[in-house]
Formats: C-alpha cells, sequence, structure tokens
C-alpha cells in the first residue's frame, strides 16, 4: 500500500518528508507536494514517522539502524539517569529497539511522535527492571489499514509534538530541570504536583480527535 | 461510552505518564482510561512531555556497537507483528482489559469475601506501597462511614453510587484525600461494583474500627 521509493537519502539530502507521502489511505493517494511543503524545508530533522511505516511495512533493517543510532543513545541517557548502570541500560535499550521492531504496526502517527512512541516503551521496561513491577496498561485501541490516520492529522500532531519540544526547551532552566526530574523519577508524588499546568491543550485535542475518529471507525465495523 | 462526570486529576495522569505511581494507582489509573477518551488523550498528551524529555537527552553518550549487534541479533528472523485491525473487541461489560490480568481473566474468577453489611471484598495482587480492592456493594447498602490517612480512589465498574461529593456511574473515579469524610451508599437500582485503591489503611468509625485487623481493610 505504500509506494516503492523507500529507500531514503542520506539525512542532509532532500527533503526526507517526502519519503512519507506515497502513502494511500482509504484508497486515496496522498500529493507529494503538499506534504513537503507543510513539513517546511527542513533538512535536519528526520521525518522518523516515515521511517517506522518502512519497519512496518518493509521490514528494512537500514530503517531500524538509522531509528537505533538517533534514538539509542537517548534512551540510554534516560535509563542512567533512572537509576541504571551502563551495562543493565544498554541491555534495556535492546529490548526497548526490539519492540519498536517488533510492535511498528501499534505505532499510530496521529496520536504521538516516534520520540513519545519510544518513551513509553523505554518507561515501562523501566518500570518492569528498575522497580520490578508490572504497568497495567490502558486497554488497546487498535488501528490498522481500515482507520489509518489522514496524513494532515499525522502531520499536526507531528509538528505540534516539535512545538511542545520546542516550548520545554525555552522554559526556565529551574522549570525544565523539576520536568526532567519527574520523568527520570526524581520527584515524589506531592512534588509532581508542582510541574503539572504545561500548556497541552493543542496536543490533547488533536489526539482527541484522533480517538474520535477511531471510536467511529471501530463502530462500523 | 457513557458521558463520566468524575475525572482524574492532572497530578495522576502526570504520575502515571512519569511512572512513578504505584502499582495498584497505575491499575486503576489504566482502567479508567480504558473507558474516558477524555482521560486517554490528556495521558497521551502528558506522554508527548516525556518524548520531547527523551529527545533532550544527549546524543553523545555511547552505545557500544555490541549493543547494536545485539539489537539487530534479536530482530533478525524476527516478522514485525502484523496491524491490528480496528474491530471492536468483545471486551467484558464490566472489567476492562487491564484490571483483567488482576482478577484471573474473569469477574466469575474472583474470590470476594464478606466484610459485613452484604458487603464483599477481594484484594488483587499488586506491589505493596499500595492496595488495589474490588469492592462488591448490594444496591442500596452504605459502606462504613471512613476518613483516609492517605488517599482513596474509588472507580465503578457497574451499577453506582452517592456519598457527599455526588452521584458516581460506570467509569466515574472519586478521589478522596484525608480531609474526605464520606459515607458512599449504593444506588438501589443493581449492585455496585468498584475498584478502590488506598495508600495507607482506612480510618474506620465507631465498631467498623474494631474490626479493621479482622478485615484487612
Amino acid at each position: 500500500m505504500f509506494g516503492t521509493s523507500h529507500h531514503l537519502p542520506p539525512r542532509d539530502a532532500t527533503p526526507i518528508a517526502a519519503s512519507a507521502c506515497n502513502r494511500h489511505v482509504g484508497g486515496r493517494s496522498y500529493d507529494k507536494a503538499n506534504a513537503v511543503s507543510a513539513k517546511t524545508a527542513d533538512n535536519e530533522a528526520t521525518d522518523w514517522a516515515a521511517v517506522m511505516v518502512r519497519i512496518r511495512d518493509e521490514r528494512d533493517e537500514t530503517a531500524f539502524v538509522e531509528v537505533f543510532r538517533h534514538f539509542a543513545p537517548r534512551i540510554k541517557g534516560f535509563l542512567m539517569r533512572s537509576g541504571a548502570d551502563s551495562a543493565l541500560a544498554e541491555e534495556c535499550v535492546q529490548e526497548v529497539m526490539a519492540t519498536v521492531w517488533q510492535k511498528a504496526a501499534l505505532f499510530d502517527p496521529s496520536r504521538a511522535s516516534v520520540a513519545t512512541w519510544i518513551f513509553t516503551i523505554a518507561r515501562n521496561r523501566r518500570i518492569d527492571v528498575l522497580r520490578r513491577q508490572k504497568r497495567p496498561e490502558p486497554e488497546d485501541l487498535p488501528w490498522g489499514p481500515e482507520a489509518e490516520p489522514g496524513q494532515e492529522d499525522w502531520l499536526s500532531l507531528q509538528q505540534e509534538s516539535e512545538h511542545l519540544g520546542e516550548a520545554i526547551a525555552s522554559l526556565p532552566a529551574k522549570q525544565r530541570d523539576l520536568i526532567e526530574k519527574a520523568y527520570f523519577g526524581e520527584l515524589s508524588h506531592s512534588e509532581i504536583a508542582e510541574v503539572t499546568g504545561l500548556p497541552l491543550g493543542t496536543i490533547k485535542s488533536r489526539i482527541r480527535l484522533a480517538l474520535e475518529r477511531l471510536r467511529h471507525a471501530m463502530d462500523r465495523t | 461510552m457513557t458521558p463520566i462526570k468524575h475525572h482524574l486529576t492532572d497530578d495522576l495522569i502526570m504520575g502515571y505518564s512519569a511512572g512513578t505511581l504505584p502499582e495498584a494507582v497505575n491499575l486503576i489509573v489504566a482502567t479508567h482510561v480504558s473507558l474516558c477518551d477524555r482521560c486517554r488523550a490528556a495521558v497521551e498528551a502528558q506522554d508527548a512531555v516525556g518524548g520531547a524529555v527523551l529527545d533532550r537527552q544527549t546524543a553523545d553518550m555511547v552505545v557500544s556497537d555490541a549493543c547494536l549487534q545485539g539489537a539487530l541479533s534479536l530482530i533478525r528472523g524476527t516478522v514485525p507483528d502484523p496491524a491490528p485491525r480496528p474491530i471492536r473487541v468483545p471486551s467484558d461489560p464490566v472489567a476492562p482489559a487491564p484490571l483483567m490480568d488482576y482478577i484471573g481473566g474473569s469477574l466469575d474468577a474472583v474470590k470476594w469475601r464478606p466484610i459485613g453489611m452484604g458487603v464483599k471484598q477481594a484484594i488483587l495482587n499488586t506491589s505493596p506501597e499500595a492496595t488495589a480492592r474490588l469492592l462488591y456493594i448490594p444496591a442500596g447498602t452504605a459502606m462504613p462511614d471512613h476518613g483516609h490517612r492517605g488517599l482513596e480512589l474509588t472507580l465503578v465498574l457497574k451499577g453506582a453510587f452517592r456519598d457527599e461529593e455526588g452521584y458516581f456511574g460506570r467509569g466515574d473515579i472519586e478521589i478522596a484525600d484525608t480531609d474526605l469524610n464520606h459515607t458512599p451508599v449504593a444506588d438501589v437500582s443493581e449492585d455496585c461494583i468498584c475498584l478502590a485503591v488506598t495508600d495507607a489503611p482506612l480510618r474506620l468509625k465507631g465498631l467498623a474500627r474494631l474490626a479493621q485487623p479482622f478485615l484487612k481493610i
């Protein structure tokens, strides 16, 4: 269902967003030009959602290595800040990355960026390994070809995630540190209450729309 | 979905996303989110903050080549799981999937223990920092009047109850802290089943207090 031109050029060549554009959703084919303009000509930013599609649909090992090279150091850093030593962190990195490969079809680009999705896998691994607890997860809302998100939903969610990253980067250092500490598991529950209240309204309503569409698709089947 | 009026608080959503809550609290959050798309969106939006924190981690952390080779050998020969079809899973009308894992796959498998006045409970197996229990309250019955040393979260799975804070139907979650003394009464229309989580023993009043050590509540 995807085009064939998925062997991506190196990062600094043509805008990589183009590779996401041969997507046919519900029988419609999306127009390349639109996606490129929506993504702006940012040669630095890799369209990770498109790379995930190559893993999902083509079992493309090169795509897997690309994701690994970008995210493995970050996952390792995240786990070490959360209290793992280097060896344990690398062991977890392997397992997290194997899950990324195995569960690629569960990644829904209209609800999460690739970084967000990988974060949830790494966090769950941390709870499992460092706290030795099970992590109850909400009931799945399965999605698949019949309910594939439209490309607009996909792009706007990815852009919203970028904006959120920029917003966090521009926070006063003290506040940003507090948020990072919360995610590294260094804050108590009462301290956590103080870091709520980030402006998440826009991204929340995007996700809400994606969920509504998914419910609608499920009701039709 | 039935309209849910009582939702998760921001600090619970944040704690669930950061992964710092006790297992029993994670269980009640995941169960509520299974029934409530508003809170599901809030949790997934909060996860986006975690994604941004992950992405901010320095890329100069060295990952050994052996790690990449190990990951490749884990995936080689395995094929990614196929895309799930968006077919409504025939989920249980009372217990959403995350709870199923804790009650042996069916409400019929729950080993209820009577705790007086027709009320029954079953304590679920979680890590010890907080306790999760299922409560079965016959229609029209009042729970013992009680206060809390810590947090008490109550999620309605079937039926409904009313207390000083309002009316709680399926999917609604009541978040009671140390300030609240309340007497939940099950709605007369049908028996009520709740998932309740406490992070400290309840403070019962009157006679029930004397029985507390035996009732494990």
